[in-house]
């Protein structure tokens, strides 16, 4: 008896061994959610803690998340930098309130248990018990050693000004983990000038987090969605462009060179640009070339999983991924300049910074179309979605007319979330 | 407290400022939205976090009349958005400051959203901190910040708070 297929398959249906169709089905379940905080957020890779500049200070900390844990970016005494879970050793409680703040040391208020900035354990009230008349009551036995109850102590990288942090203890290398071609984005942003932080957006999406790597693996949409790109050659078809991964085509990078604007029609086909659209105020984009940037006036690195490094003309941010459950995902912007830049240049960061963020001209629409895909992925998860521009193969490229990334992106998901434990 | 020197046609002329603001931010008129404003005026919408911690960046910020004109350019022509409706709830105005022409005032506001076939939410909850200047077409807004309290933006803002 045949009929329609079921509409709620029990894992996602790959047509091919490539990854040109992507089943909805990745991105509505529980389990591979979890599989997916199992094997990309808690093992085998780096994830982004934040700025050194957030902590300057001894004992200052920030509270962030790695997947949906919750953990501590903290500066030690001696100015070494700390990545702890916010997870009392004794009860579980998740102790750390604040998001921000300055401490010598950290106690979770249940039962005063008391840890060092690096998360070691050093007070444990009544750990010898209560003396009563010539007695000891209670206290811990005999055996219990401090040492063994720290907080958990991530290991750390950094590097440029920039801290990620990785469960794994037997995790690569960082810069191996990013690979040449990446790394050579990430240090160009990151070339050792101190950072200062501009400030913070925060927005939940309720869509699969994935959704938000592919969107800055996809340089299809931007001069389409983004009209407001395209009338200014921002981001334009016709941009010269390139496109690079890792050798796991896992992390990406998009460059693009602002071309001359002007007849911006020719190359869209956008229905709605305006050839004769004009600013009343021009200063959205005073954009002032900076050496760093090497040619390039727009790099948009995609760090798997978890981070978006953003350099789109004068604007620079890094935008952290945390998920929460398979449907949704807090999208934290942090926004900063250099220290060499003068007042002008900080005006200029946060002016462009109208055009990003989830109010942004060009970045508000992301977040609508993340969740309205999202809402068709959950009533239809044994469909699937097409992504051949420019073919079904991956590589890099020197245009953007292409799906690339995403298919590279997926075939690194195969190959981590399809393995089943073999010999490797 | 009643700051001294507060007139009562100036208190009228303030209540209704803010209560025609709502009005105008809710109906869909983006058009008017700008009216409100100075030439050279201020309009920031920014999370307490950044406004309390003393870091400067703004989800909005604009330091012209023009920039608005801009905003509701792009939210009419070029941002594509999931519809809804906005229902400003504003408390009455707290005068902190009186100057000739001049007034430094507070007023809390919440934001309902109402998207098609859904039901209504809570979208942004803050204060305006504003400073009010008399003009000759009546009183406007030459600096208007929207500090909310609402630490995610459900998703995205596209209509002027």
């Amino acid at each position: 008896m045949s009929g329609p297929a079921p509409c709620f398959p029990e894992s996602p249906r790959w047509e091919t061994d490539g990854t040109h169709r992507i089943p909805f089905a990745a991105y509505t379940s529980e389990e591979i959610h979890r599989r997916e905080l199992e094997r990309f957020f808690y093992r085998g890779h780096w994830c982004y803690a934040g700025l050194e500049a957030e902590i300057p200070e001894a004992g200052d900390f920030k509270r962030t998340s790695i997947g949906e844990r919750s953990v501590i970016l903290v500066r030690g005494a001696d100015g070494a930098v700390h990545v702890v879970e916010n997870v009392c050793a004794h009860r579980g409680m998740r102790f750390c309130r604040e998001r921000h703040g300055r401490r010598k040391e950290f106690t979770c208020p249940y039962h005063q248990w008391s840890y060092a900035l690096d998360g070691s354990l050093q007070g444990v009230p009544f750990r010898r018990g209560v003396r009563q008349d010539g007695q000891v009551h209670g206290g811990m036995p005999p055996d219990f050693r401090v040492e063994d109850h720290g907080l958990q102590k991530l290991k750390v990288a950094r590097r440029g000004g920039v801290v990620f942090a990785s469960f794994d203890p037997d995790v690569e290398p960082f810069e191996d983990f990013l690979g040449t071609a990446i790394l050579g984005y990430f240090d160009r942003m990151f070339d050792g000038r101190r950072l200062r932080i501009l400030g913070y957006n925060r927005q939940r999406i309720p869509g699969n987090w994935k959704l938000m790597q592919e969107n800055i693996k996809d340089p299809y949409h931007p001069g389409l969605l983004h009209t407001w790109f395209v009338t200014f050659g921002l981001w334009r078809a016709d941009n010269k462009s390139q496109l690079r991964m890792d050798a796991r085509h896992r992390h990406a990078a998009m460059i693009s060179t602002r071309g001359t604007g002007g007849k911006a029609g020719q190359v869209t086909q956008v229905s709605s640009f305006r050839e004769t659209m004009s600013l009343h105020d021009p200063s959205f984009l005073d954009i002032v070339p900076e050496p760093w940037w090497g040619g390039p006036t727009a790099v948009m690195t995609t760090i798997f999983p978890s981070v978006i490094l953003q350099q789109q003309v004068n604007s620079v941010s890094t935008r952290h991924i945390q998920p929460n459950g398979h449907g949704s995902f807090d999208f934290v912007w942090t926004h900063f300049g250099y220290e060499d830049d003068d007042d002008a240049m900080t005006r200029r960061r946060l002016t462009q910074a109208n055009l990003f963020g989830p109010a942004g001209f060009v970045s508000a629409d992301d977040g609508e179309v993340i969740e309205f895909s999202q809402q068709a992925f959950e009533s239809k998860p044994f469909h699937r979605a097409v992504a051949e521009l420019g073919g079904r193969e991956v590589g890099d490229t020197e245009h953007m007319v292409t799906e690339t990334l995403i298919r590279g992106m997926y075939r690194y998901w195969r190959e981590v979330m399809e393995d089943d434990g073999g010999p490797r | 407290m009643k700051p001294a020197g507060l007139r009562f046609e100036d208190w009228l002329a303030l209540t209704q400022l803010y209560a025609d603001y709502a009005s105008v931010v809710d109906s869909g008129n983006w058009d008017a939205w700008p009216e409100f404003f100075t030439e050279d005026c201020i309009y920031r919408l920014q999370p307490r976090e950044n406004h309390e911690r003393g870091f400067p960046l703004a989800t909005l910020a604009f330091t012209s009349k023009g920039m608005l004109k801009d905003r509701v350019y792009g939210i009419r022509e070029t941002l594509f958005h999931d519809p809804y409706y906005q229902r400003h709830v504003v408390g009455t105005p707290v005068v902190r400051g009186i100057e000739p022409g001049r007034f430094r005032c507070e007023a809390n506001y919440a934001v309902f959203r109402t998207k098609l076939s859904d039901a209504t939410t809570v979208f942004n909850v803050g204060r305006y901190l504003d400073l009010v200047v008399a003009t000759p077409e009546g009183l406007r807004f030459a600096s208007r910040e929207c500090i909310y309290d609402s630490e995610m933006i459900p998703n995205s803002i596209i209509y002027p708070v």
